[in-house]
C-alpha cells in the first residue's frame, strides 16, 4: 500500500523528465537510425527502405576519409595540450593565496563565453585586416588561417584558450582528492620533487586523468562550431570535421538527411566503442 | 576571487607540499627580501599567462570601440560599430529579445523538470527509476549533431518548425544529465529526517518538497540555472539548424551571419561589437556566481 503510493509518487515527479526524455531524446535515436537506412531527401521527406546506399554514399563520401583523418588529428592534439596545460595550471596555482585565485579566476573567464562567441573573437583576431599582430603578420608573411597547417594550429590555440581553465579546474579537484599524509610519507622517503609527481601523484590522479580524457576526446571528436566560424573548413578543404560533414551533407547542397543521418550513427557507434576502449585502458592499467 | 579557494586552503593548510608547487614553506611566511627576490618570477610568470587569457577579451571590448578603417568608427572612439549592429537585418533587439527568450525559457524548464526529477530520483522508489536515470545520462554519449536532424523532422511535424520554442525544448533536453544529475546529489545531501519531519507535521509531500527542500536545495538550483543559462546563451549548434528566418535568429547566428553580408566585405568593427554584448552577460554572471560555476564544475567531477 505505502510502497504503491510512494511509486506513483516518485513516478508523478520524474513525469516531466520522462516527457523530455522519450519525447526529445529516445524517438529522435530511433528515428535517425530508421533516417540513415531511408532514402530521405530535406524537401520531400521519407522516400523508403534503401539500406545500405546511405551508408555505401557516406563512406564514399569524397570528404569522408578526409574528414575523419583530420577530425582524428585534431582530437590527439587538442587532448594532448589541453590535459598538459591543465594539469600544468592546476599545480601552479594549487596552493591557495589571494595571488593564485585571481590567477584561476584569470584562467577560468575564457570558459564563461560560448564557444560561438570565442571563435568569432578569434576570427577577429586572426584576420589580416583587423588584428592587433598585424604588424607582426605583414613583417613576417605568415597568416593565422593561411595555409592547412596554420589553420590547424590556430584553432587549436582559441581551444585551448577557451578550455584550458575548465581542465584545471577538474585537475584541480582531483588533485584536492588525493590525501595529504601521501605527499608527507613520499617526502620522508627522501624522494625528489619530480619523483613524487611521476610515483604519487600521477598514479592517484588517474580517475581524474580518465575522466578529463574521455571528456576531452569526445568533445574534439564532435568538434564543429570553431571550424564552422574561424576557417569554414577551409584553405582547401583541408579542416572539415566529421560534423562538419553531417551539417554540409544535411543543409548546404547536397541536401541528403539519409546520407547525414548515416554518418551521424557511424560517429554514435564509433564515439561508444571509442570511449569504452578508453575506459578500459584506464581500468586495466590500474590492476 | 575566490575560485575552489574553500577546498584548496585545506590542502595547503595540512602543511603538505604539493608536488610541482614552488618551493614554499606554508608555516615560515616572513617577508624577506631574498624571498621577494625568489618569487617574483614566479610573480612574472603567472602574471604573464593570467595575461594571455585576459588580453583577447580585452582587446575585442577595446577595439570595438576604437577607430579601424572598414568600419563604422572611422575616425575618434565612439559607439559606430554597435549601431551598425543595432541597424543589421532585423536590428540587435530583435536578436537579444530572440536569446534572451530562449535562453530564459530553457533555464526556467531546466529548472523546474530537474527540480521535481532530482527529487524523485533521490527519494522515491519507483518502477523503471534507474532506466530513467541511465537514460537521462546517456544523453551525454550521443552527438548534438545525431540528434539534430532527426529532431529537426521531428519539429517540422509537430508545427514546430523554425520556432524559438522549439529550441528552448531541444537546449533543455541537452541540459537534462547534468542538471537531474546535480539535482539528484543535491537532494541526496538533505537529510531524510528534514521532509520526513514535515510529513509528521502535517506537510504533504509536495508541501514538503516546497517549504522545507528547495530552500535546502537552492544552491544546486542556482548552479543549474546557471550553467542552462550559459548553455543557451551561447548556443549555436541548435539554432543554426532549427532556425532558418533572419526574424527568429538568436544572437550568436546573427553576429556569425553578419560577417558576410556586405558584399563580402567583412566588417569586422561591428563583429566585434557583437561578440561584446554576446560575453558581457557571461562574464557578469561568472564574476557574480563563480562559487556555483566552479562547484557545477566539480560536482561533476567528483562522481562522474
Amino acid at each position: 500500500m505505502r510502497r504503491g503510493r510512494q511509486a506513483l509518487l516518485g513516478w508523478l515527479y520524474a513525469t516531466p523528465t520522462a516527457v523530455f526524455v522519450v519525447a526529445l531524446f529516445a524517438i529522435p535515436l530511433l528515428l535517425v537510425i530508421k533516417m540513415s537506412v531511408s532514402k530521405w531527401p530535406l524537401l520531400t521527406g521519407d522516400q523508403g527502405f534503401n539500406a545500405p546506399a546511405n551508408f555505401e554514399k557516406a563512406v564514399d563520401h569524397r570528404f569522408f576519409t578526409d574528414s575523419v583523418v583530420f577530425t582524428l588529428k585534431y582530437t590527439v592534439l587538442a587532448t594532448v595540450l589541453l590535459l598538459v596545460l591543465g594539469l600544468g595550471l592546476a599545480l601552479l596555482v594549487q596552493e591557495s593565496s589571494r595571488w593564485n585565485n585571481l590567477l584561476r579566476a584569470s584562467f577560468l573567464i575564457p570558459s564563461a563565453l560560448g564557444l560561438a562567441s570565442a571563435s568569432l573573437l578569434f576570427y577577429v583576431f586572426y584576420s589580416p585586416y583587423a588584428s592587433p599582430l598585424k604588424p607582426l603578420m605583414d613583417s613576417w608573411g605568415f597568416t593565422f588561417l593561411g595555409s592547412p597547417n596554420a589553420a590547424l594550429f590556430s584553432t587549436t590555440f582559441l581551444i585551448v584558450w577557451r578550455y584550458a581553465g575548465f581542465y584545471m579546474v577538474l585537475m584541480l579537484v582531483g588533485l584536492q582528492g588525493i590525501p595529504a599524509d601521501v605527499f608527507e610519507a613520499a617526502r620522508s622517503d627522501g624522494a625528489t620533487r619530480w619523483q613524487t609527481f611521476w610515483r604519487v601523484t600521477m598514479p592517484l590522479l588517474r580517475p581524474t586523468l580518465a575522466l578529463t580524457t574521455v571528456l576531452c576526446v569526445t568533445g574534439s571528436l564532435l568538434a564543429f562550431e570553431q571550424f564552422y566560424i574561424l576557417t569554414k573548413g577551409g584553405p582547401d578543404n583541408s579542416t572539415i570535421t566529421v560534423v562538419q560533414l553531417i551539417y554540409s551533407v544535411a543543409f548546404q547542397g547536397q541536401n541528403d538527411l539519409g546520407v547525414a543521418a548515416a554518418i551521424s550513427v557511424i560517429v554514435l557507434v564509433a564515439l561508444v566503442v571509442i570511449n569504452a576502449l578508453q575506459l578500459r585502458a584506464f581500468r586495466s592499467e590500474e590492476s | 576571487m575566490t575560485v575552489v579557494s574553500r577546498t584548496t586552503s585545506t590542502a595547503a593548510g595540512g602543511g603538505r607540499r604539493p608536488a610541482g608547487a614552488p618551493r614554499h614553506r606554508p608555516g615560515a611566511r616572513r617577508v624577506s627580501i631574498a624571498g621577494i627576490a625568489l618569487r617574483t618570477p614566479y610573480w612574472v610568470f603567472t602574471g604573464a599567462l593570467a595575461l594571455i587569457f585576459l588580453a583577447p577579451l580585452v582587446w575585442t571590448a577595446v577595439a570595438s570601440v576604437s577607430p579601424q578603417a572598414g568600419t563604422n568608427q572611422v575616425d575618434g572612439w565612439g559607439f559606430g560599430n554597435y549601431e551598425t549592429l543595432a541597424r543589421y537585418q532585423a536590428g540587435i533587439w530583435r536578436y537579444l529579445f530572440n536569446s534572451a527568450f530562449v535562453s530564459l525559457l530553457t533555464v526556467a524548464l531546466t529548472l523546474v523538470i530537474s527540480f521535481f526529477g532530482g527529487y524523485a530520483f533521490a527519494r522515491f522508489r519507483f518502477p523503471g527509476k534507474n532506466v530513467l536515470f541511465l537514460l537521462t545520462l546517456a544523453i551525454l554519449m550521443v552527438p548534438y549533431a545525431t540528434l539534430l536532424i532527426p529532431l529537426y523532422v521531428l519539429l517540422n511535424e509537430v508545427g514546430l518548425a523554425n520556432s524559438l520554442v522549439g529550441v528552448a525544448l531541444v537546449l533543455t533536453m541537452f541540459q537534462l544529465p547534468f542538471s537531474t544529475f546535480l539535482m539528484r546529489i543535491s537532494f541526496e545531501a538533505v537529510p531524510r529526517e528534514l521532509d520526513e519531519a514535515a510529513t509528521v507535521d502535517g506537510c504533504s509531500s509536495f508541501g514538503a518538497l516546497w517549504r522545507v527542500l528547495l530552500p535546502a536545495v537552492k544552491p544546486g538550483l542556482i548552479t543549474v540555472g546557471l550553467f542552462s543559462f550559459l548553455a543557451a546563451w551561447n548556443d549555436f549548434f541548435a539554432p543554426l539548424i532549427l532556425i532558418n528566418d533572419t526574424e527568429r535568429m538568436t544572437l550568436p547566428l546573427a553576429v556569425s551571419n553578419l560577417r558576410g553580408q556586405v558584399q563580402g566585405v567583412v566588417d569586422y568593427g561591428a563583429t566585434e561589437a557583437g561578440v561584446v554584448i554576446l560575453a558581457l552577460p557571461c562574464i557578469v554572471l561568472f564574476l557574480l556566481l563563480q562559487r556555483h560555476y566552479v562547484r557545477g564544475f566539480m560536482s561533476g567531477a567528483l562522481k562522474g
